[in-house]
């Protein structure tokens, strides 16, 4: 037990650059004259190792929670067919002026770059975002893009073409805790 | 411990070489398995002509028009029986996600109806595993039309028709769900000392979905025997069979069927019955039905019940 407790620690004193949250924030909304659509997922998981850059997000379709609850379900059976695709993921790189210090309080416009997956398609992204750090332990990091339906095989019927934007804005806000 | 065990998977992992496909395996790892909820088992509160394991969302109300026609036996001349058209227009509300209430009136022995529906039990899978959905639906009709026989005693009460129904449904997969419906329908006035007031009878519905947004749906009353003998009309009582269309399209869902049924309330359609498929007495009719949502961003999905409470710091909006 001993040992283990202390290969724990050494393993967590290498480990310390690695940021975690399981309650991320991101947010989809779609305008169009005829109706205003968001959507908010309040579980994402997402990681990030300030020592090398590398990020990670992993959120369940299933958690996007709409004003209306059919909304809701078309979504899930028809747009995103969670079903099939549970998950939407991000897997990539941030690249930093500076090097960033998770601990240091400051604030830190990053480019991110990698591969998103949506609907089981993957796709090449970079968006601009900040990391700020509050110096006491937690690092917010936020970006806006947008992603457009089609390139993720998203078909929206003819019916409910106007009510529905071709691109989407997403908002993403993660509050990160030391791993 | 679980957590315990997580971290030390998480330290472990993370003392290997860093990569951002490290980082969502071990994303993939540390995600605990959530419950799902089987959610839109069938597309609207009514299978076909009776009541699906589906409740309207809290806060909903969904307006249901119907119509049943002729029978396509009565020929050109009662254009295939679109000459004679029978109306119900009802109302329904979700007071929660679970209860609904509603009420319609049916032109068909100028007939109202009153329901009240509870879905107790869901069908769920991953972390918590539950068969089936659990629906109890309980209904009230009465019968205003002129009494038959107005020189005689004729009492309120018997106007009255009951029913009692456990609707269980399974999702088996994305495409094809299947209903049972265990039923009970009182009357209170028979026509015979013969026939029963309390008439039980199992349904058994099925949709297989097509595309998204159109799937084929069945639908068979069974009633068992010896229950039902007056003839009705000079008919005899046949059990319901009814085929259909749903179709849906943004917050409408239209429901195109033939059934041997007139009426679309239970106590019509499970107990007097008298069309014969093999005859052609066959009623085309359809229900269109339009949802709308009261009470703004009250109303969230129904899978939420039970589910670790998902709530943003208020700085976050």
């Amino acid at each position: 037990m001993l040992v283990l407790l202390l290969a724990i620690s050494v393993q967590a004193a290498q480990a310390q650059n690695r940021w975690f949250t399981k309650e991320g924030y991101v947010r989809f909304y779609s305008h169009t004259p005829m109706e205003d659509i968001e959507a908010k997922n309040y579980q994402v998981n997402s990681l990030v190792d300030f020592s090398t850059g590398d990020m990670a997000f992993s959120m369940l379709m299933k958690s996007f929670q709409f004003e209306k609850a059919l909304m809701e379900e078309h979504f899930n059976e028809k747009y995103v067919e969670s079903a099939k695709f549970p998950k939407a993921t991000f897997e990539g790189k941030y690249v930093s002026g500076n090097p960033i210090d998770p601990r240091k309080a400051g604030e830190h416009k990053v480019t991110v770059q990698g591969k998103m997956t949506i609907h089981g398609v993957t796709r090449d992204v970079q968006t601009t975002g900040t990391f700020k750090a509050d110096g006491s332990g937690t690092v917010v990091g936020t970006a806006v893009f947008t992603v457009k339906l089609a390139d993720y095989d998203i078909k929206v019927p003819g019916v409910v073409k106007d009510n529905i934007a071709e691109s989407i804005e997403i908002s993403v806000k993660t509050e990160y805790k030391p791993m | 411990m679980r957590k315990s065990l997580i971290a030390l998977i998480l330290t472990v992992l993370a003392a290997r070489p860093a990569h951002a496909q490290d980082l969502l395996d071990l994303l993939n790892e540390t995600e605990e398995e959530p419950v799902e909820y089987a959610f839109a088992t069938f597309k609207t509160t009514r299978l076909i002509n009776g009541h699906s394991v589906e409740t309207n969302s809290g806060k909903e109300l969904l307006f249901l028009i119907s119509h049943r026609f002729g029978r396509l036996n009565g020929g050109a001349s009662e254009f295939f029986g679109l000459d004679n058209a029978t109306i119900r227009l009802g109302l329904e509300y979700g007071i929660t996600d679970r209860l609904g209430v509603g009420v319609g009136r049916s032109s068909f022995e100028k007939l109202y109806d009153g329901f009240v529906k509870y879905k107790v039990l869901q069908q769920k899978s991953g972390a918590e595993n539950f068969p089936v959905t659990v629906t109890l639906f309980g209904s009230v009709a009465i019968k205003t039309l002129e009494w038959p026989e107005p020189e005689r005693e004729n009492y309120f009460s018997s106007r009255m028709y009951y029913t009692f129904q456990t609707l269980i449904a399974r999702k088996f997969s994305e495409g094809f769900s299947l209903q049972l419906s265990p039923t009970l329908v009182h009357r209170n006035l028979v026509d015979s000392l013969d026939d029963a007031n309390d008439v039980f009878a199992l349904g058994i519905g099925a949709r297989q979905k097509i595309t998204g947004s159109l799937s084929v749906n069945a639908e068979y009353f069974y009633v068992f025997p010896g229950q039902i003998s007056s003839p009705l009309n000079g008919e005899t009582v046949q059990n319901a069979l009814s085929v259909g269309l749903d179709l849906e399209t943004g917050g409408h869902v239209f429901q195109l069927h033939m059934t041997n049924s007139r009426g679309m309330v239970e106590k019509l359609f499970v107990t007097e019955s008298t069309g014969n498929w093999l005859d052609g007495d066959i009623h085309f009719g359809f229900n269109i039905s339009r949802v709308f949502s009261l009470g703004g961003s009250g109303a969230k999905g129904e899978k939420k019940e039970g589910d670790t409470p998902a709530k943003a710091p208020p700085s976050w909006e």
